[in-house]
C-alpha cells in the first residue's frame, strides 16, 4: 500500500501549506518577490498612463508608489498592469495583482460580493456629461432623445439610465468597449453626448482634435468615491494601503511636502515627529520601518502635490480641488489621527 | 471418427474455463473505458468543487439569483420592447435575439453574395472573374476586427449628422444615426397580407407537388415557380384593397437631437452587418467554386445534348450534385459567422457578449456570464448545424 501512503502524505502537506499561507500571505508574497503589482488604467491621463517615455504617471499610479515606498522605502519598486473596467477585479480576485489602483469607484455590492475590500478613498469623483458647444446646450435636463456614448464596464451605465429614467427623458446609448475607440466615435458626431466620471471626461477632452469645442454640463449625477482596493484574505496588508493613502493626506494637513520634510524631521511637535517616525511606534505597529511615511512624502509628495502634479489646475485636465481639497479647505479629505 | 464426435469437440469451448479479466480482450476495454469516464467526471468534479470552494472563502457571490433582479442599463437597440426597468434575463435576451438578427440576415446574404462571387469567379469573362479572384483574396486575408473598424469608421465619419442629414428621396434618411426611413403605420390590413401570402406560398407548395406527379405521368410540364411568385403577390394585395387599401405612413421626422418614428437601421448594425457579409462571403464563394468544379464536364455536355436549357442544366444536373459537396463547408462558414458576430462589442453593437459583459460587470459574477455566453453559442451553433445536417441528408445522393 506504497500508494496510498504517498497520498496521504501529499494531502498533509497540502493543507500544511495552506495553513501557513492563510498569515499575511499577500504581504509575505510581496516582500518576497520584492516588487507590487498594480492594476492601473492604461488608458486615462492623470490618473493612470505610460507618458511618451513609457513612465507611468498619475494620481493612481503616485498611490501605488505611496504603497512600495511605505512596505520597501523605494517608491520604484512598482510594476504596473494596465487593465480594463472589466478585468480589474478579476484581477485583484485571482492574485494576478496586489493592489488596485485603477479608479475604481466604491460600492456596497462591489464590497460585499467580490471578495475584495476598498481603502480610504484617492479621490472623490462624480458622472458627467460632455457635449459639443455647437449643440448649444446648457444643461443636462435638455438631453431628451439625445443619443450618448457610454463606456461599458462602469456604474457608468446604470447612472446614465437612472438619470434619464427619473428625470422621464428618452435616450439611446452608444456601448463601445475601448475608451479610445469611444472617444473617437463621440468626437466624430455619432452621439450627441459622452458620459463618464467627470475626471475622465476632462482627460478626454485633453485629447479631442480641438479641446475648447467641447463643455462639460454643470450637473453631476452620481457619487464616485474611488479608492484602491485588496482582496480579502490579509487584514495587515489591507491596513498599509489604507495607511499609505492617508499618509498623503495626513502630510498635507500638517504642512509636510517632498521639499521641506528632512528639515520637519528636526520639527518639536510631537504629531509630526510621530507621523515622520522620530517618536517611534506607528512603523512596528504596522509591521514596517519606522521611516514608512517618511519615505512616502520624501519620495513620492503629499496629497497636495500629487494632486496638483497630476491632475490639477497647471495640468492640461485643470481640475479644481473640490470635494478633493483637504476638510480644512471645505473639502472631503480628512484623515484619523496618526498615533 | 463419425459425425456426431465432430459436434461435440466443435461445442467444446477449448479456452481455460477461468480466463483472467485482463486477458480477455473485450473486458478489458470495458475496464478501460470505464477508468477514462471515471477520470474525467473525477477531473471535472475536482475544477467545480475547488471553483465552489475558492469563490466561497473569497465570499464572491454565485449562483443565477442575479437573473430576476433589475438590469438598470438602457440597450441601445433591441427587437422586442425593452427598458432600464426590466430584469437582467429580459436583458440578456435582448441580446442573445440582436446576436440571432444579425447572424441570420448574415447568413442569408453572405450565402446569396458568395454563390454570385463564386459563380463569377468560374465566368469566362476575363475581367469578372478576376474581380471575384481579387475580392476573395483581400477579403480573406484581412483579419475580421480590423474590417469592422473600417466599415464602422465609414459610417460614422463620412456621414452627416441628423441636421445635415441626406435625404435621396421623400421619408428616407441617412446621417450618423443610421438609416432611418418611413414605414407604413400598423393596420389590421397588414396581419391580413402576412396570411394571405403565407396562402399563397402554401398552396404554390401543394402546386409544385401536383404538377412534378403529373410531369411523372404525362411528361407536361406545370410552370409551378412562376405561378406562386404571382399568387405570392396578387393574394396579399387582394387582402390590402379588401381592408380599404390604407396608405398611411409613419414619416421620420427631425426632432430635437434625432429622428422621430419610422425604423432606424443604427450604424453598429449595418457595419458589422456588412464585415461579417463581405468577409464570409470571400470564403463561400470559394466552396461553391469547388463544389461547382466538382460536377464533371461531361454531365454538362450530356445535359445539354439532352436539349436541356442553361437554367436548367443548372438547376436539374449541376447544382443537386455541387449540393452534397457545398453544404457541409458551407455550414461551418455559417457557424463561423455567428461566433465572429461577438466581435460586436468593438463597435458597440449591443449583441449578447457585449450585454452578458455589462451583467458580469454589475453583478460581477463573471463564471456565471461566461458560461451562459458560451451556452447561448452552442446552443446557435447546434441548431444551425441540425438544420443543415437535416438539408445535407436530404440532398444527399439517394441510393437504390
Amino acid at each position: 500500500m506504497k500508494m496510498s501512503r504517498l497520498t496521504v502524505l501529499v494531502m498533509i502537506l497540502s493543507l500544511l501549506t495552506a495553513g501557513f499561507a492563510f498569515a499575511g500571505k499577500d504581504l509575505d508574497a510581496v516582500k518576497k518577490k520584492g516588487f507590487i503589482q498594480a492594476g492601473v488604467n492604461g488608458g486615462v491621463f492623470g490618473f493612470g498612463m505610460p507618458d511618451e517615455k513609457g513612465v507611468w504617471k498619475g494620481l493612481d499610479v503616485d498611490t501605488a508608489k505611496a504603497v512600495a515606498a511605505a512596505i520597501f522605502g523605494d517608491a520604484s519598486k512598482v510594476k504596473y498592469t494596465p487593465l480594463t473596467a472589466q478585468q480589474r477585479f478579476t484581477a485583484l480576485q485571482s492574485g494576478e495583482i496586489d493592489v488596485l489602483t485603477r479608479n475604481a469607484t466604491r460600492t456596497l455590492s462591489r464590497e460585499t460580493q467580490l471578495g475584495l475590500n476598498f481603502v480610504t478613498v484617492n479621490y472623490y469623483d462624480g458622472q458627467g456629461f460632455m457635449v459639443p458647444k455647437k449643440l448649444g446646450v446648457k444643461s443636462a435636463k435638455e438631453l431628451g432623445g439625445a443619443t450618448v456614448c457610454v463606456l461599458p464596464g462602469t456604474t457608468t451605465e446604470q447612472n446614465a439610465a437612472d438619470y434619464f429614467r427619473s428625470n422621464s427623458m428618452d435616450w439611446k446609448p452608444v456601448v463601445i468597449e475601448s475608451t479610445s475607440e469611444l472617444a473617437k466615435t463621440f468626437f466624430a458626431g455619432r452621439c450627441d453626448v459622452l458620459t463618464s466620471d467627470a475626471s475622465q471626461l476632462a482627460g478626454t477632452r485633453a485629447v479631442a482634435p480641438n479641446p475648447k469645442d467641447y463643455a462639460i454640463l454643470p450637473e453631476i449625477i452620481s457619487k464616485e468615491p474611488l479608492a484602491p482596493a485588496v482582496r480579502h484574505g490579509d487584514d495587515q496588508f489591507r491596513d498599509i494601503v489604507d495607511f499609505a493613502v492617508l499618509a498623503m493626506i495626513n502630510a498635507e494637513e500638517l504642512g509636510i511636502t517632498s521639499q521641506n520634510v528632512d528639515e520637519m524631521m528636526k520639527s518639536n511637535d510631537p504629531m509630526v515627529q510621530r507621523f515622520l517616525g522620530v517618536i517611534e511606534g506607528n512603523g512596528a505597529a504596522l509591521g514596517l520601518d519606522e521611516k514608512w511615511a517618511y519615505n512616502i512624502v520624501k519620495q513620492v509628495g503629499n496629497y497636495g502635490e500629487v494632486f496638483e502634479r497630476n491632475v490639477g489646475v497647471n495640468t492640461t485636465l485643470g481640475i479644481e480641488r473640490g470635494l478633493n481639497a483637504l476638510w480644512t479647505n471645505g473639502g472631503l479629505m480628512y484623515s484619523p489621527p496618526f498615533k | 471418427m463419425n459425425s456426431k464426435d465432430i459436434n461435440s469437440i466443435a461445442d467444446t469451448d477449448l479456452r481455460p474455463s477461468t480466463v483472467p479479466f485482463w486477458r480477455d480482450p473485450d473486458k478489458r476495454a470495458i475496464v478501460f473505458q470505464v477508468v477514462a469516464l471515471l477520470l474525467v467526471a473525477f477531473v471535472s468534479y475536482y475544477l467545480f468543487s475547488n471553483t465552489q470552494a475558492n469563490l466561497e472563502r473569497q465570499s464572491i457571490a454565485t449562483g443565477f439569483g442575479f437573473m430576476e433582479k433589475e438590469a438598470g442599463f438602457e440597450i441601445g437597440e433591441s427587437v422586442v420592447e425593452y427598458s432600464a426597468a426590466d430584469t437582467y434575463a429580459d436583458a440578456l435576451l435582448v441580446g442573445a435575439l440582436n446576436t440571432i438578427k444579425v447572424s441570420f440576415i448574415g447568413i442569408i446574404l453572405t450565402t446569396i453574395l458568395g454563390t454570385i462571387i463564386g459563380i463569377s469567379r468560374l465566368s469566362s469573362n476575363w475581367l469578372l472573374s478576376k474581380l471575384a479572384a481579387g475580392y476573395i483574396e483581400l477579403m480573406q486575408n484581412i483579419p475580421i476586427l480590423l474590417q469592422l473598424f473600417f466599415w464602422y469608421a465609414i459610417f460614422y465619419e463620412s456621414f452627416p449628422s441628423p441636421r445635415q442629414a441626406l435625404n435621396p428621396f421623400g421619408g428616407v434618411f441617412l446621417c450618423n444615426r443610421g438609416l432611418i426611413f418611413g414605414v407604413p403605420e400598423a393596420h389590421a390590413a397588414h396581419a391580413a397580407m402576412g396570411w394571405a401570402f403565407v396562402i399563397a406560398l402554401a398552396v404554390g407548395w401543394g402546386l409544385n407537388r401536383w404538377g412534378r406527379q403529373r410531369q411523372a405521368r404525362t411528361g407536361q410540364m406545370f410552370p409551378a415557380v412562376r405561378v406562386t411568385l404571382a399568387l405570392a403577390v396578387v393574394l396579399p394585395l387582394l387582402a390590402w384593397f379588401a381592408y380599404g387599401a390604407p396608405t398611411a405612413m409613419d414619416i421620420p421626422e427631425l426632432r430635437g437631437f434625432n429622428f422621430k418614428g419610422g425604423v432606424t437601421v443604427s450604424p453598429e448594425f449595418s457595419a458589422l452587418l456588412l464585415g461579417l457579409v463581405l468577409y464570409t462571403a470571400a470564403f463561400v464563394a470559394e466552396i461553391v467554386r469547388a463544389g461547382i468544379q466538382s460536377v464533371g464536364r461531361g454531365q454538362v455536355e450530356a445535359a445539354m445534348a439532352v436539349g436541356l436549357r442553361p437554367g436548367q442544366v443548372l438547376h436539374l444536373v449541376i447544382l443537386p450534385q455541387a449540393l452534397r459537396v457545398i453544404i457541409p463547408p458551407l455550414t461551418s462558414q455559417m457557424l463561423n459567422l455567428t461566433k465572429n458576430s461577438s466581435l460586436a462589442i468593438a463597435i458597440g453593437y449591443a449583441d449578447f457578449v457585449a450585454v452578458t459583459n455589462t451583467t458580469i460587470n454589475q453583478t460581477g459574477q463573471a463564471i456565471e456570464g461566461v458560461a451562459l455566453i458560451m451556452l447561448v453559442y452552442l446552443f446557435f451553433s447546434l441548431s444551425t448545424s441540425v438544420f443543415m445536417n437535416w438539408y445535407n441528408k436530404k440532398m444527399a445522393l439517394v441510393e437504390r
